[in-house]
């Protein structure tokens, strides 16, 4: 059971997450966070045309909460506001045994494992919140990084 | 004398299997197991005593009302409380802090004053001194701690001033295991003429407790973990300063007679125990006590002591382990982080062999803080502990080396 949710895909994501940092220019950003672990994951978003051109994450967790976010921030890059929240829905369906259906989105199926270990979920699923919350916050001129 | 093997005959929960494999429970500084004959006996008081306390003329009330009592008696004998009185029953440690702070402290407290509380506090003695300073404009200031998670108590004696008038401190530290030197703390308090509260919920299994000796005002206690049931815990104060104190709930069995003009109220300790109390946890807490007691603290703390001397030493000699909290008088926790692997990682994995740790800030996020990691994987010890857990908490550390290789 432990293999399956441990392996390389999700390692290897955790040691060296994609898109992790800043922007040179931010739309939209919220931050996640799970007070259980003390995780904390901000999510930066380019959305142009409706469409997330660009985004990028910051933060600290644990293997699975950044894997999650550098799998999330892969998957989701390029597509359009509303088919990254679908997926998310799909995601959060499938993590949570609601769906039984595998994903097929790629690396994506490697976090199915957490359905084993209820109270990882959380951790999963973190990058995806604020990811939600993010796409309904635009950043004020104030907030906007050089 | 009961043998530690014997002994797990009496929990037979630690005899369950978890993920296939041999549960190695290693949570106990988040709640012990508790043995047959307390569970035996609470589950007697429902079957064969139960009725309403403090309230009957009826043979059943009475008896049960005796059984309440004694217990109550039981928990003023074993922290060696100079009469029954002194002991109010609640739902738990955090509960009797929240009295304290709401009684005691909304009463007394003034705008300027200084609550002084340890770095290393669990978020139950922080967080309702905060709320009680807010509504009195009183101040709420760290104590400093060492790297080691001991004591400053240098710094706490040119701390305290005419200012200070509460001191907080927790007996043992549940993330780190260090014991706090109660009786100087308590001292340092009264040289300004505060008072002391000591958060008990982590000292009362494993280190003795002598409140007259220390000179305590108050000391709050967790019933679930010291091998008794949940929901049940008790608040050690001063006769003096209980009676000065204004009531924390109202409600029936807490007073006196009450008209619509106004209503006056009972005694200690009544006064702070107003509604039906959870009279099977309460009677299953004196039991746990009286069992405690007949196995032998020390003969516990020997036990405790020693695993977690060798969880330590074994531990330390993985590559990449950090061992924190390097107390010289400590329980039997040790707590620790592994490289950049994330605590939550070490504990999934170590739950895959069936190793129960708890892993996080441990409800101290101020320690955590001070000692620069986000979280800790800690190992805590209960008397029924064998050298076997601490073989598969190796096993498992090692495991988590091999993943994150």
């Amino acid at each position: 059971m432990l293999n399956e949710l441990y392996q390389e895909t999700i390692l290897d994501h955790g040691r060296k997450p994609r898109n992790f940092g800043l922007l040179p220019m931010v739309t939209h950003c919220a931050e996640g966070h799970n007070p259980l672990c003390g995780d904390q994951i901000r999510v930066h978003l380019l959305i142009e045309d409706d469409t997330i051109q660009d985004i990028s994450f910051e933060g600290c967790g644990c293997a699975i909460s950044l894997a999650s976010a550098s799998l999330m921030s892969s998957a989701i890059k390029g597509k359009k506001v509303g088919e990254a929240l679908g997926l998310f829905e799909r995601f959060h369906a499938t993590v949570t045994n609601a769906s039984d259906e595998e994903l097929g989105i790629g690396d994506l199926d490697c976090l199915i494992g957490v359905r084993d270990h209820a109270n990882r979920i959380k951790c999963a699923t973190l990058a995806w919140h604020a990811l939600k919350v993010a796409v309904q916050s635009p950043v004020t001129q104030s907030q906007e990084l050089p | 004398m009961m043998t530690n093997t014997s002994l797990l005959d009496q929990f037979p929960l630690l005899k369950e299997k978890v993920r296939g494999h041999r549960l190695a429970y290693l949570d106990n500084a988040a709640t012990t197991q508790k043995p047959l004959p307390v569970l035996e006996e609470m589950d007697r008081i429902y079957r064969t005593l139960n009725a309403n306390v403090h309230r009957g003329v009826h043979t059943l009330s009475q008896q049960a009302t005796d059984a309440f009592e004694e217990a109550r008696a039981k928990v003023a004998r074993f922290i060696k409380a100079s009469e029954p009185a002194e002991v109010i029953f609640t739902k738990g440690c955090t509960e009797s802090i929240n009295l304290v702070a709401q009684s005691w402290g909304l009463a007394n407290l003034k705008p300027g004053d200084e609550i002084l509380l340890s770095h290393g506090e669990h978020h139950a003695n922080i967080v309702p001194w905060q709320l009680a300073a807010e509504r009195c404009g009183a101040v709420v200031r760290p104590i400093p701690i060492f790297e080691s998670g001991e004591l400053d108590l240098k710094a706490l004696s040119e701390m305290v001033s005419s200012k200070t008038k509460v001191v907080g401190i927790k007996h043992v530290c549940n993330a780190l295991g260090t014991i706090n030197p109660i009786a100087e703390v308590v001292r340092l308090a009264h040289s300004v003429g505060a008072i002391c509260i000591v958060d008990g919920a982590q000292g009362l299994a494993h280190e003795p407790v002598d409140v007259q000796a220390w000179g305590v005002d108050f000391y709050a206690m967790s019933a679930h973990k010291t091998y008794g049931p949940m929901g049940v815990g008790a608040l050690y104060g001063k006769r003096s300063l209980l009676e000065s104190m204004p009531p924390f709930m109202g409600g029936g069995d807490m007073i006196r007679t009450v008209s619509f003009d106004g209503t006056t109220f009972n005694e200690i300790p009544n006064k702070f125990e107003p509604g039906t109390p959870n009279v099977p946890g309460v009677v299953g807490f004196g039991a746990a006590l009286d069992w405690l007691a007949a196995f032998g603290l020390p003969q516990a703390t020997a036990i405790e002591n020693d695993l977690a001397d060798r969880a330590a030493a074994e531990l330390s000699s993985l590559p990449g382990v950090v061992l924190r909290g390097t107390a010289s008088q400590k329980v039997g926790i040790v707590s620790f982080t592994l490289d950049s692997v994330h605590p939550h990682d070490i504990g999934t994995i170590l739950d895959s062999e069936g190793v129960a740790v708890r892993t996080g800030h441990h409800c101290c996020m101020p320690l955590m803080r001070r000692l620069n990691v986000p979280a800790t994987v800690r190992a805590s010890f209960a008397l029924y502990n064998q050298p076997e857990d601490v073989e598969a908490l190796i096993k498992g550390v090692q495991k988590v080396q091999k993943i994150f290789a």
